[in-house]
């Protein structure tokens, strides 16, 4: 008797928990049995059979690639990035604090975004040399201008009664500096922070194809040069991959930063 | 207000100039590394007097028109069929977010085995890179669509076909625009790294070429252009994105008394 109640929406729950794992691996799933399926006797050089690719991958990655290559790569990015965001978000929250620094570097800086970054690789190149400060040098100088920019407009935005309430309370300095500018500035901050990733990462492969001896975007070139062609097209699915994770990470983290935000903007939904 | 802004932003600009000139000139840089502004205008002077160098400027328009034609007009269709198709949306939703990460230059290996230097290895690696900028924007945008003025079309009869024309998209189109304006600047940013990198001819290669012959100066007058490339495609697109929306505004200038 007691039963049955349970026995409906508990079975309701895991056929819709189903139907979302359906959907959510479907189509990859589609996707790769049909890349299987289509490369399997594919004579192609260019595209060897899925089979060949798989067998590989493990042979290529194994310990001392990931150490030699993938490791470096992710050190350049990750400083690069860092120097970035601290740099973008520091002169971005002075830009954007006062309206006249604002008015005379904002025609450079419009025109210094609109270089397109990896041109920076060979005028890098000639200032740092081809080692690792090159390449983070190159990865900040392309990373720092959706940050910065993005930073500016935060902080222009941030909301007038608010900016009067802190100062009528009396909250001056670094406590006004981060619990009203920059945390209101936040939401603007991660969407440049979002872009300068995926820029990031070209321009960590780029400056890797230029000039280097290591790291994943060498040894990409380097297998394509040596036509080692399943080991090429490992190569790309482990940037594939490496772009995924990275924005899965990204991802994460503005959730849990920016989590009073989309609270914020859910309950304002709610009730318009 | 404005023309005082417009004073100090060029005040701004001079300052910039300026300083370029006088760093290297007093050998805080070495001149080699970071020649003079004037010495960098001068060899602007000289690329423009030059047939090569429009023509390189031609490709790398040619590669990012077309390349950009493309991804906006797959973005539309794929991001429209998929929003509106039911259950295609939550279906494609993870494919989506896994290629859509994954960096365009990965492609790059292939591009060279597949076309060499071609315009096709430029078309796929800036279709590619700003494809998934207008589909998001698309998806996004139909998502937005007002459920009641959804029902409402439907309960007048209106068929998918004049759903899409009347009420999806008008109410996606700032989001599209938005898309297309992020997909220009990303495209060129996919061509002129296409021609450095694969060597595909347009200005990228040009610059590639002035950075191995040592030709410094001319280097930076041709990053300068690629500069004022970018700040024109961004300029246009705005302007583009004003035009297509005047009703939006004016429209919601309207309602909201």
């Amino acid at each position: 008797m007691k039963r049955e109640p349970l026995a409906g929406p508990g079975r309701g729950a895991v056929r819709r928990a189903l139907l979302r794992l359906l959907f959510v691996v479907g189509l990859p799933a589609l996707l790769v049995v049909g890349w299987w399926l289509a490369s399997d006797g594919s004579t192609n050089v260019y595209w060897p059979p899925l089979r060949t690719i798989l067998k590989t991958f493990p042979d290529v990655w194994t310990g001392e690639r990931l150490r030699a290559d993938l490791l470096p790569s992710m050190e350049r990015l990750l400083g690069g990035y860092a120097a970035a965001a601290v740099v973008g978000v520091a002169l971005g929250t002075v830009i954007g604090s006062y309206r006249k620094v604002r008015a005379v570097c904002e025609p450079v800086l419009e025109f210094l975004r609109a270089v397109p970054p990896p041109v920076l690789v060979p005028v890098i190149m000639l200032f740092a040399g081809i080692g690792d400060t090159m390449k983070i040098v190159v990865i900040a100088s392309g990373c720092v201008w959706p940050i910065l920019l993005n930073t500016v407009e935060g902080v222009r935005a941030v909301d007038s009664v608010m900016s009067e309430t802190a100062r009528s309370y009396g909250i001056t300095g670094v406590a006004r500096l981060r619990s009203l500018i920059l945390r209101s500035a936040s939401p603007q901050i991660f969407a440049g922070l979002r872009q300068a990733l995926s820029i990031g990462i070209i321009l960590m492969v780029i400056s890797e194809m230029f000039a280097a001896s290591n790291g994943l975007g060498f040894t990409i070139v380097q297998f394509q040069r040596g036509f080692a062609i399943p080991d090429m097209w490992t190569g790309i699915l482990v940037l594939g991959l490496l772009g995924f994770l990275l924005s899965v990470v990204f991802q994460l983290v503005e959730r849990r930063v920016l989590d009073w935000y989309h609270g914020l903007r859910a309950a304002s939904r709610r009730s318009p | 207000m404005r023309g005082a802004n417009a004073a100090l932003g060029a005040a701004g600009l001079a300052a910039f100039l300026a300083l370029g000139e006088a760093v290297p000139r007093l050998g805080l840089i070495k001149e080699d590394y970071f020649p003079p502004t004037s010495r960098i205008a001068k060899a602007l002077g000289t690329e423009l007097a030059d047939h090569a160098f429009w023509t390189a400027l031609g490709d790398t328009l040619t590669g990012w028109a077309l390349g950009l034609a493309i991804a906006v007009s797959a973005g539309i269709l794929v991001g429209v069929v998929i929003s509106v198709v039911p259950h295609l949306r939550e279906a494609t939703a993870s494919t989506i977010e896994f290629l859509r990460p994954i960096p365009s230059v990965a492609l790059i290996p292939l591009a060279v085995l597949l076309y060499g230097t071609e315009l096709r290895s430029v078309l796929l690696l800036v279709v590619y890179a700003s494809f998934w900028q207008v589909l998001i924007q698309v998806m996004y945008g139909v998502q937005d669509v007002d459920p009641v003025a959804d029902e409402t079309a439907r309960s007048y009869g209106l068929g998918t076909w004049a759903r899409v024309r009347h009420v999806l998209w008008p109410t996606a189109l700032p989001y599209v625009m938005t898309g297309v304006r992020l997909a220009a600047a990303v495209a060129l940013i996919l061509t002129i790294t296409a021609e450095l990198v694969i060597g595909a001819p347009g200005l990228g290669a040009r610059i590639a070429l002035a950075e191995t012959s040592q030709a410094v100066p001319e280097m930076y007058a041709l990053i300068v252009v690629t500069g004022l490339l970018g700040l024109l495609i961004n300029v246009g697109a705005r302007t583009v994105e004003r035009r297509a929306l005047a009703w939006h505004q004016s429209v919601r200038g309207e309602v909201t008394v």
